[in-house]
């Protein structure tokens, strides 16, 4: 074996030679082939008292598994699964520690067979060339043409040509099923529920919400009117339409001339879709007003329009301009200016 | 969390005995004040005037210095008008208050009053102003409708304190505390009132009713252990990851150390 190894060696330092001049750095302390190991005598191969300990051993490895399996059954009868959900619990726990053991003392029993009482005699495998011989090579070259010739591929060109429009043509109903699988995203991602004029409700009971109600200090989880009757989509929809609601004092307000008009008495409302991956950002705390995303630590001042101030996000959550109606409940001026949630590529 | 506010109380510890000093000299300060000044109180519907005269006594004595001899707030503590009598309650019943040391929040510690002066000076702080009043006891029976109050929870509370309650941190050192084991009474209080800096929960956002339903989920989550086994505090991904990480893979890279080692 070691001789062989030896041999593997030279070759691969011929085959460096061959390059040598063409290097730019010629390796001078390039790693050798250790080879083998010395061959080390286990001590149950020395002494029988250590054999026969090791075989005890495995077989109370074995025993344990057997005793695990006997558990594992006696478990599922003893801690039946009833009406009463707690009861998976028991029932879960029993039965798998005895599959636990059952596997586990086969599994240990036989390693430990193998590694001390199985004999230990190290086999080293030369690897084969990734060419195949001549002769192999010419054989295979052989059957390919016979096939061509018995087959008649290359002389039948109708069926030929009629095979390959066959092959191309059979994808085209499976591409037109799975372009209809999922919903047409459209410009679905640009708009929510929100449009001029609806109030703003409280998650989760619909109840539309009075100006007066918002307190200061005080935060509203807020969804647009209609959505809690809603039946098909409403996930969807509240995905996109989720909205934060805090009154701020006036003057703590640091708004945009543009944007002057969207707030009203001191009551923002904003997306509570984070714009980094899209986590509901509701963390408000009331005296630094800052609003905290709990997946990645993105924070948002609330005092000026959602600027990030931590985190990262890249964009400050979308503000939704907000108004009042006659009988002075809270309504959305209009849907959102901008697309809510995370960027995406045609943003 | 605790481990970073050890190190904080640590690093702080030069400026502890100045801090003690000044503090007792505020204090002495506050004393000789109530001494000398004629107490007039402003009379509330719920309390007698004897109750507001003894809680302005106690006030001064122990909160003027940070919250200004009337109320009025300094740059240590905030003005108190109109934060009624469930804030005191709430902030001196759960040892908040009076606060030691200045720091990113107030932690929870031994309650300094018994519960006859906490009333007094509740009775006090309202009488300053109106401001949201201890809840009716109707309220704080754990009897209301449990899964209703998980879902309300889920919605308005648990994006902080955790969905069971377990509490989780904020920015900077804030954090949102666990909720295991506080009275009804305190949980209502905090809703009605927004200690630090949670957000205030009002009757019109969180009626009365449901916030017995919060209170009664709350109850629920205390007293019954997790479906699913030892919960590791509740805590989420990062309690499971660590455990995971550290044990799953711990014994998985010894599995495969034993497997490839040769025998003796």
């Amino acid at each position: 074996m070691a001789g062989k190894d030896l041999e593997r060696s030279k070759e691969a330092e011929g085959f460096e030679h061959e390059f040598e001049s063409g290097l730019a750095v010629i390796s001078q302390d390039k790693i050798s082939d250790p080879g083998l190991a010395p061959h080390r005598v286990r001590m149950t191969d020395k002494s029988p008292k250590h054999a026969k300990n090791a075989e005890r051993q495995v077989a109370v490895l074995f025993l344990l598994s057997v005793v695990g399996s006997f558990f594992a059954l006696w478990a599922y009868v003893a801690f039946p699964i009833t009406e009463d959900l707690s009861t998976v619990r028991a029932n879960n726990l029993w039965l798998g520690l005895g599959m636990t053991l059952s596997l586990l003392g086969i599994g240990i029993g036989a390693v430990h067979w193998a590694k001390t009482l199985m004999p230990d005699f190290e086999v080293s495998e030369a690897r084969h060339q990734t060419r195949g011989s001549e002769d192999v090579r010419a054989a295979a070259v052989e059957i390919v043409k016979l096939a061509d010739q018995e087959s008649g591929f290359s002389r039948r060109k109708l069926i030929r040509r009629t095979m390959y429009g066959a092959l191309a043509l059979f994808p085209l109903p499976a591409l037109v099923v799975f372009g209809d699988l999922g919903p047409v995203v459209g410009d679905s991602l640009r708009h929510t529920m929100w449009k001029k004029g609806t109030r703003l409700t409280k998650d989760p009971t619909g109840i539309p919400i009075k100006a007066s109600d918002v307190t200061l200090g005080s935060v509203f989880h807020v969804i647009p009117e209609g959505l809690a009757e809603m039946h098909e989509h409403k996930l969807e929809e509240k995905a996109k339409a989720a909205v934060l609601l805090v009154r701020l004092n006036q003057e703590d307000l640091k708004e945009d001339e543009s944007k002057k008009g969207w707030s009203y008495d001191g009551i923002v409302a904003y997306s509570k879709i984070c714009t980094h991956v899209g986590c509901p950002v509701a963390l408000y705390e009331q005296h630094t007003h800052h609003l905290l995303c709990p997946c990645h630590q993105s924070t948002f001042d609330v005092t000026e329009h959602c600027k990030v101030v931590f985190g990262p996000a890249s964009r400050p959550l979308p503000q939704l301009p907000i108004s009042v109606d006659a009988e002075g409940y809270l309504i959305a001026q209009s849907d959102f200016l901008e697309p809510v949630g995370p960027s995406f590529w045609e943003r | 969390m605790s481990l970073r506010r050890r190190l904080n109380g640590s690093r702080r510890s030069p400026l502890a005995a100045t801090i003690v000093i000044a503090a007792g000299l505020l204090f002495s300060g506050g004393g000789f004040a109530v001494a000398t000044s004629v107490v007039e109180s402003n009379v509330a519907t719920a309390y007698t005037a004897d109750q507001i005269a003894e809680g302005k006594k106690l006030f001064l004595s122990n909160c003027a210095s940070c919250h200004g001899l009337n109320s009025e707030g300094t740059k240590a503590g905030p003005s108190l008008i109109g934060v009624g009598a469930a804030s005191v309650d709430f902030q001196v019943g759960s040892g908040r208050m009076p606060g030691q040391g200045s720091g990113p929040q107030l932690p929870k510690k031994t309650v300094q009053f018994t519960e006859a002066q906490i009333e007094l000076m509740a009775a006090y702080v309202a009488s300053l102003a109106p401001g949201p009043a201890i809840p009716d006891d109707k309220y704080l029976e754990a009897t209301g409708d449990a899964a209703h109050g998980g879902e309300l929870f889920r919605i308005n509370c648990a994006m902080c304190h955790n969905a069971v309650g377990a509490g989780g941190a904020l920015t900077e050192g804030k954090y949102a505390p666990v909720l295991k084991g506080v009275s009804a009474k305190h949980i209502y209080e905090a809703m009605v009132t927004g200690p630090q800096n949670m957000p205030v929960f009002n009757d019109s956002n969180l009626t009365p009713t449901d916030k017995q339903d919060i209170i009664t989920y709350l109850a629920y989550m205390d007293e019954n252990e997790s479906a699913g086994g030892y919960a590791l505090a509740s805590l989420g991904p990062v309690a499971e990851g660590l455990f995971i990480w550290i044990f799953g893979l711990g014994g998985i890279i010894a599995i495969t150390v034993w497997l490839a080692a040769k025998s003796n």
